[in-house]
């Protein structure tokens, strides 16, 4: 386990650099947008511009006394990508619409929240203690889109929307939180057993039928989440996220084996099954046959023609004809960004998306406990898991399904969701990255339900 | 743990390296493919309302942008001899796409292409109007027009001339015709009205990948004999001598269906014939027995050779349009009226020109070509194709032998009317059955036989035998002169 040997160093000052750096490129990038639409300047630019400046300041001066020792990458490369959302998102609007200002609103919600996350939550160990809960909650959010009266219907084919008054909300984006949190609740009590009993066949070790319970949880709530909700990535991204920790808690590949042939056989049988998972899947392999144009694969193809017509260099800021992509704000923004930027600048964007998970990663060396490890693993993975769905899905390397690109993508449930890992990522790795916690272990129980892992690593094939 | 964390995070990179080859993928390896792909607006809509080059024929704009008053588009798409060069220009329609060469050359007419990368970063750093490259076809305007006079008003016919020995078009058209600025016009409701309307006329080319002279399947005919003929040459087995049976009627076992001679010449005065004599009166049994001889295999490689069955819209930019394969799994009947041009053999005016071109050059097909320059908007040439041999489709010999007999044809047989006095011209007509007492007529053919200059192809669908004879041979003559007289 890598411990840090030398003295902390908190790094607020490098945070505040790189922060002035994101934002004047989600800034930048805004001020741009318009100049070609003569909108340059406009009121909606310096609304949006000083209150996301705000937000961030205020985050990084919460961070500096709150949760010094946090990573200081992490808030830049977020209000980098949240600016560069919020100006395509501006530039995107057409004239009476606001969704700019609408995304700013979330913006400010969600950065209340991670805040909040980061003031109130002294140590994530805590979060512990809600395993069960939190399985309860994962299971309420996803059934919430199914109850009616609250159900906002099935809008664009997915059944995924909740109604308040006049405001929509994902619950599955938070959903994919609280799983995180019962998974490596779960794994982190139960890995000895997982890992001990069952039985061995071959060089592969079984795990017992009753420890296998989460993992044909985690199975059917996919299938579930497909089969109900007709929502293809959330299914895939709950599972990944399932396997992942399974894995990180085990080390053992066995599980990958398990994971990856359920995935294939329930992606097999899907793929049979279900009509909407066969004219996705249709679409994808003849996306560009006229008819299947006409019928489901418009906007993935106009997503490419707007990314060819950017090539390499893009089109420049506001000089692209996205808008001509359904959903060029939403589901396709990373097409948006690549007519625009270009591929270099897609390039940039993807890159800013791999250093924030690797910050993740990193964070989930540097903690001590095995429940932080698993939660900041989980998480992160789920992240780049997502972005790998969406961005595997524009650029047609995979079928398109209906996930959003965290931080860019305009709406609100999205940028919570992705806020709040962000709070709990930087609280990991404020424990990971600060000097080691010497305060007395609660004197009750063993040290796995402490959370605390303590050597026990021997273990490892019995 | 800390091994299966760094695993999880190598799985993650692996992930995006996956992202960024798609990216690349996109944005650069395929990204021509993307932005030519005909459902791809994108080119029409980002360079609607530019300075688009223009296409010029014989130093006269037969399409070009003008300026508008309009604040929000700057530049109308006008075609000054609409109804003349449809079929070659296309049109540029806003909401409609692009067809003919605006469509396939619409990266250099909108100074997109490769070519005019300089001009591009001038026009950059100069701030000045994008301007796109101007195309210059080899079409002559006074034969064009002499053509499309040639296919009287309500015909449905095409003709098209060229030069045997470079390949360049001199004229091509197809009638009925259209008017392309009703198509560009700026106007969606207008637009979308007098595209309606256009659709419903029978036999138009708004679409030139679908149709015209270059993409009409129609059935041969006689002038599908000349394969017959450079076939049984090539094979060994005949030559200039030989004698082929000439019966009336064709039998065939256990059926009965006869094959008939052709009924307006002088076939049914002899039971054998040469191949002078059959060619010249169009006899249809001497080349059903040859094809029945030397099977199906060796006269579908000849179709091949003379490039039936190719791609030839694009060669002239002009978009898609394959012949039909020669047919497939034949009985003997079926081979006997393939033979003769009838049944499945379909092929284009333009493919039948070229074949003409082939047996006039000695063997040698040239490439079809209908750009003669291309110009920066500076008026600098920046490219001008070169003629170019497509391939070989028979040998000299072969081909000179076909010469002459085609040259009878016209002094002995019944293209009499093709006669240039002082000029010897080479020639063949068809005349294809269309199964309800029409057929189209077809006249192909080149002069002067010994030095060929001209080729002229026409076919006029849907007509009886004596308007057919009137409109094929007799106009192809008037064509011959014009072009030798310049």
């Amino acid at each position: 386990m890598s411990q840090v040997s030398s003295v902390p160093k908190p790094r607020r000052n490098v945070e505040l650099a790189l922060l002035l750096l994101a934002l004047a490129v989600g800034i930048g990038a805004n001020m741009l947008v318009g100049v070609d639409q003569e909108k340059a300047f406009d009121s909606d630019f310096w609304f949006q511009s000083s209150l996301l400046a705000v937000a961030a300041l205020v985050f990084h001066g919460v961070l500096r006394f709150r949760a010094k020792y946090a990573d200081p990458v992490i808030l830049p490369i977020v209000v980098a990508l949240n600016g560069l959302g919020l100006a395509m998102i501006h530039r995107l609007d057409a004239p009476g619409e606001d969704t700019g200002n609408n995304q700013l609103r979330w913006t400010l919600i969600a950065m209340a929240v991670a805040i909040a996350v980061v003031f109130f939550l002294k140590d994530h160990r805590i979060l512990r203690r809600f395993t069960y809960i939190s399985l309860a909650a994962s299971a309420l959010l996803l059934i919430l889109p199914l109850v009616p009266g609250i159900s906002a219907g099935e809008i664009l084919g997915a059944r995924v929307w909740i109604r308040f008054g006049p405001m929509t909300f994902q619950p599955g984006e938070v959903a994919k939180i609280t799983l995180a949190i019962f998974f490596a609740g779960y794994l982190s009590s139960n890995r000895d057993l997982i890992l001990l009993a069952g039985r061995k066949i071959g060089p592969m070790q079984f795990p017992r039928f009753k420890d296998m319970g989460p993992m044909i949880t985690a199975w059917l709530v996919s299938i579930g989440v497909l089969i109900f909700q007709r929502d293809l990535g959330s299914s895939v991204l709950f599972f990944g996220l399932f396997i992942v920790m399974i894995y990180v808690a085990t080390s053992r590949i066995s599980w990958v084996v398990i994971g990856l042939a359920l995935i294939l056989g329930g992606g097999f049988v899907a793929a049979q099954v279900f009509s909407h998972v066969q004219q996705r899947v249709y679409g994808w392999l003849n996306a560009f046959s006229p008819d299947v144009y006409e019928n489901g694969s418009r906007q993935v193809i106009e997503g490419l023609f707007g990314m060819a017509n950017g090539g390499l260099v893009g089109t420049g800021l506001g000089q692209g004809r996205p808008d001509l992509v359904p959903f060029a704000n939403s589901d396709m923004i990373i097409a948006s960004l690549g007519e625009e930027l270009g591929l270099i600048g897609l390039f940039a964007v993807v890159l800013l998306y791999l250093l924030f998970f690797t910050r993740g990663f990193r964070a989930a060396l540097g903690t001590r406990d095995a429940f932080g490890k698993l939660l900041a693993c989980g998480l992160s993975f789920a992240v780049a898991l997502q972005c790998f769905v969406v961005i595997g899905g524009v650029t047609r390397l995979i079928p398109l399904t209906g996930l959003t690109t965290p931080f860019l993508a305009a709406g609100g449930s999205s940028l919570l969701a992705n806020w709040i890992i962000v709070g709990l990522l930087l609280m990991i790795s404020h424990v990971a990255r600060g000097p080691v916690d010497t305060t007395p272990l609660p004197p009750t129980g063993t040290a796995a339900a402490t959370g605390i892992d303590t050597p026990t690593e021997a273990v490892k094939q019995a | 743990m800390n091994q299966a964390v760094r695993h999880a995070w190598v799985a993650a990179v692996a992930m995006f390296a996956l992202l960024f080859g798609a990216i690349s993928f996109v944005q650069v390896v395929g990204a021509d493919d993307l932005k030519t792909n005909p459902l791809n607006q994108r080119a029409i809509l980002q360079n609607y309302c530019n300075d688009r080059g223009a296409i010029i024929v014989g130093g006269t704009p037969v399409a070009e942008s003008v300026e508008t008053t309009s604040e929000t588009c700057k530049f109308q798409r006008t075609y000054p001899q609409p109804e003349l060069y449809a079929g070659i220009t296309g049109y540029f329609s806003k909401n409609y796409g692009a067809t003919g060469l605006e469509q396939t050359m619409g990266a250099e007419l909108a100074g997109n292409s490769d070519q005019l990368f300089l001009d591009r970063v001038g026009q950059l750093f100069l701030g000045n109007q994008p301007k796109g490259a101007s195309v210059e076809l080899t079409l002559d305007p006074q034969i064009q027009q002499l053509v499309y006079n040639l296919i009287p008003d309500g015909q449905r016919g095409s003709i098209v001339v060229s030069n045997p020995k470079t390949g360049a078009i001199l004229a091509m058209v197809s009638k009925p015709s259209y008017n392309p600025n009703l198509i560009a016009t700026q106007d969606p409701k207008a637009e979308s009205a007098n595209i309606n309307e256009l659709v419903k006329v029978p036999g138009i080319n708004l679409n030139q990948n679908v149709s015209g002279p270059t993409g009409e399947l129609l059935a041969p005919g006689s002038v599908f004999k000349l394969v017959d003929t450079a076939a049984a040459l090539a094979s060994g087995k005949y030559n200039k001598d030989s004698v082929l049976p000439n019966p009336a009627e064709m039998p065939f076992d256990g059926i009965q269906y006869k094959l008939p001679n052709y009924a307006g010449g002088n076939c049914y005065t002899r039971d054998t014939a040469g191949f002078a004599f059959a060619l010249q009166q169009s006899c249809n049994t001497p080349f059903a027995s040859i094809a029945l001889d030397l099977g199906r295999d060796a006269i579908a490689a000849q179709y091949k050779k003379f490039g039936f069955g190719e791609d030839v819209g694009d060669q002239l930019k002009l978009g898609h349009a394959e012949g039909n394969s020669f047919p497939d799994n034949l009985d003997a009947p079926g081979l006997a009226q393939s033979a003769i041009g009838q049944k499945d053999v379909r092929v284009t005016p333009l493919q039948v020109n070229m074949m003409t071109n082939a047996i006039a050059n000695g063997g040698a097909q040239m490439a079809p070509s209908l750009i003669k320059a291309l110009r920066s908007p500076d008026l600098r040439v920046i490219n001008e194709p070169q003629p170019a041999q497509l391939r070989t489709s028979t040998t000299p010999e072969i081909a000179k032998q076909i010469t002459e007999w085609m040259t009878s044809v016209v002094t002995d047989g019944i293209a009499k009317g093709a006669a240039v006095p002082g000029v010897q011209v080479a020639g063949k007509t068809g005349t294809a059955e269309l199964g309800n007492g029409t057929n189209n007529s077809w006249f192909t053919g080149f002069a002067p036989a010994d030095n060929p200059k001209v080729s002229v192809t026409i076919v006029m669908e849907g007509v009886d035998i004596y308007a057919g004879a009137k409109l094929t041979s007799p106009n192809a003559k008037k064509i011959f002169e014009a072009v030798l007289n310049k």
